[in-house]
């Protein structure tokens, strides 16, 4: 292997390809050769760098230096100075603060997103060079019993990051007895303003399979699907490249380490529909039907996939376990809260400076991530109040800001951590609009299955469309409260029994914007 | 149609991905009654389950459908940042409506759930290509560039 004196790495991503990645990659090159540098340093294509809204990014190493909004003008100033006087272009420089490939900082300890950015995604060595597979390796050829790995997983204090927060090991120390069981991860990320699970399957997908196989190990599974949605090109490429490096040297198949462990992996890929990241309704969709959720209980720990025990765990949540079975579960409750061990990977949007993606500990304050992991509120304008949870989640205001942000905190403000996106709203945000776009969304991804959620969408975006277009009725906003509470009482899935979540926080924190439109 | 289908083995957990297969070949981007029929027979199963499940996907239609497909998110992250303004910008220049196709078969114009780079919002999809941090001017680029690539090839 030639080892190169410095290391480029660029972020190559959804966002980076159409911000021209390709463009600046190729002109990067050029000027290296011509610079005679193309021996000295290496340029390495990653996953996404840590922040999003900024263009083109690089990260140089070894200083660690971050660029931002790269274009292909630029390129010859960053080799002529940088890389060859060692002197950083400070006018693209970012205040971002580069996560050490070694790992964790006070500051942003990085757990899930450990690789992110720092290694090729697409090549199974650099994945191997920073431990993956080793916890699944030392599990198998230390004997460790299955009941051990899941106990593990029960002291960690791990909580499933899909948005429920279900504690992890005690869903799978449910998992029925069974000849056949299934691990299934839910990469349906459709929640609005969510993308961190996109970023985990561009970035890290090893470490994905490597929370699956642990899964698999743990709960006596021998076949995991991934369901990604269809819209996630990019995601389905890098994760099926990944299953078929790890395939072919035997990491999936059978007899796995010369062991009795068998486990494989499929990709299968969504068609559209919201519904389908409840997990019933995927595990519909995975046998070949319509995403209609089903009665639980059975939960699919017992009737599942194929009527066989089933676990079913989110990206982020299986992107947990490897580090936890490697590291044990003291290590991981050092981070976050007592109840809301670790950290939580947030999508912070909207009306900040950097929007983005941040990985924090759980129990972080909502005016920290705003101000120091945001950049404080963008044109200087005044804190209005958040959306926090995307469309299934909760309006938030000021009282807020000093809230613990982890599942138990925001709990007694009636909001939900959910998925964990964080829309930012600054003075001059509507609250009605949004909540009417809100609305919007519930009704187009009603599945239509049970009544109570079919019509009540209906009815709920009806009252609020008129609402906004000033020529709200007298009783609306108790109308709107009504229909949602009978929802949340009778609808049979947790997209029916939501809406009252958004509706209820709009009510209460910012009432006086509804009234003004009921005439 | 046929070597599309026998790809998989039949069984019906493949359905959705052979949905997404024919419909990619057909150039108008829909699924036609003969391809609905082919994978009904080929998985044993009524034609009626094989169109109940491709109606309830957002992403199948049983129409055909232009050439390129606009998919322009309309979700709240999106929205908070002059969505709506887009969509009746391209709504008006395209002339056509949500869901319906330009008269010539080259646009077919389709409002879209979160399509998770809300880092650049507002945002649409043309095709498998996203398009992020968009104003009037850039949207109307877009579509002219893709009308332009049409054209040409």
């Amino acid at each position: 292997m030639r080892l190169a004196r410095g290391h480029v790495l660029i972020g190559v991503n959804d966002e980076t390809l159409l911000a021209g990645v390709r463009d600046v990659e190729a002109a990067l090159r050029r000027a290296l050769e011509d610079g005679g540098l193309a021996e000295e340093i290496e340029i390495v294509e990653t996953g996404d760098l840590g922040g999003t809204g900024l263009g083109v990014m690089l990260r140089v190493y070894p200083d660690g230096v971050m660029y931002g909004r790269v274009g292909v003008d630029d390129v010859v100033e960053i080799v002529s100075e940088h890389l060859l006087k060692g002197r950083p272009v400070e006018r693209l420089r970012l205040p971002i603060r580069p996560a050490t490939p070694t790992g964790l900082t006070q500051k942003q300890p990085r757990i899930v997103l450990e690789n992110c950015g720092v290694i090729d995604p697409e090549d199974l060595e650099e994945a191997v060079a920073v431990g993956a597979y080793e916890a699944i390796a030392q599990v198998i050829e230390r004997g460790v019993l299955p009941a051990a790995v899941i106990d593990v997983v029960k002291r960690s204090g791990l909580r499933g990051r899909g948005g429920a927060g279900f504690p992890t090991g005690l869903k799978w120390s449910f998992t029925a007895p069974g000849e056949q069981k299934y691990v299934v991860c839910n990469a349906d990320e459709g929640e609005p303003g969510t993308f961190k699970d996109r970023l985990i399957l561009e970035g890290d997908p090893h470490r994905l399979i490597e929370g699956m196989m642990l899964a698999g190990y743990a709960v006596g599974a021998s076949k995991g699907y991934v369901y990604i949605r269809g819209e996630y090109h990019l995601s389905i490429r890098r994760m099926q490249k990944a299953i078929d490096a790890v395939r072919e040297v035997g990491l999936l198949g059978d007899a796995i380490f010369g062991s009795s462990f068998s486990f494989d992996i499929e990709v299968k890929k969504g068609a559209g529909a919201y519904i389908c990241g409840e997990e019933t309704s995927l595990i519909e969709s995975l046998e070949g039907k319509r995403g209609y959720p089903r009665l639980k209980p059975p939960y699919p720990g017992a009737v599942g996939l194929w009527s066989k025990p089933t676990v079913v765990n989110n990206v982020e949540t299986l992107a947990n376990i490897p580090p936890i079975v490697r590291h044990g579960a003291e290590w991981f409750r050092s981070y976050g809260t007592e109840s809301c061990p670790g950290t939580k990977v947030f999508t912070i949007l909207g009306h900040v400076v950097h929007p983005g993606l941040i990985e924090v500990e759980m129990g972080t304050k909502l005016r920290t991530i705003i101000d120091e992991y945001g950049g404080g509120m963008s044109a200087g304008k005044a804190f209005k109040g958040a959306l926090i949870g995307g469309a299934a989640g909760a309006f938030v205001c000021v009282d807020c800001l000093d809230k613990p942000m982890d599942f138990d905190g925001l709990k007694e403000l009636t909001a939900v951590l959910g998925s964990g996106a964080i829309l930012v709203l600054d003075a001059d945000a509507s609250i009605v609009e949004l909540l009417d776009g809100i609305l919007a969304f519930f009704k187009h991804e009603s599945c239509g299955q049970c009544a109570p959620c079919r019509a009540g969408t209906l009815a709920l975006k009806t009252i609020s469309g008129r609402i906004r277009a000033g020529r709200g009725r007298d009783g609306d906003l108790d109308r709107l409260l009504q229909i949602a509470r009978t929802m949340q009482a009778t609808s049979l899935c947790p997209l029916g029994q939501s809406t009252i979540l958004p509706i209820k926080s709009a009510l209460e924190h910012f009432r006086e914007e509804f009234e003004s439109r009921i005439g | 149609m046929k070597t599309l289908l026998e790809k998989y083995p039949r069984s019906r957990e493949h359905l959705l991905d052979m949905l997404h297969d024919l419909q990619d070949a057909e150039p108008r981007n829909y699924l036609t009654r003969d391809a609905l029929r082919a994978v009904a027979e080929y998985l044993s199963v009524p034609l009626s389950s094989v169109v109940s499940t491709a109606t309830f996907y957002s992403m199948y239609s049983l129409k055909p459908r232009g050439r390129h497909i606009i998919r322009i998110c309309e979700s709240p992250p999106c929205q908070l940042v002059g969505a709506e303004t887009l969509i009746d910008l391209l709504a008006e220049h395209l002339a056509v409506g949500i869901g319906e196709t330009t008269a010539d078969g080259v646009f077919t114009l389709e409002t879209s759930s979160c399509l998770g780079v809300c880092g650049v919002a507002p945002a649409m999809m043309v095709d498998d290509e996203l398009y992020g941090n968009l104003t009037e001017t850039r949207v109307v680029e877009v579509i002219e560039e893709t009308r332009r690539r049409n054209a040409a090839g």
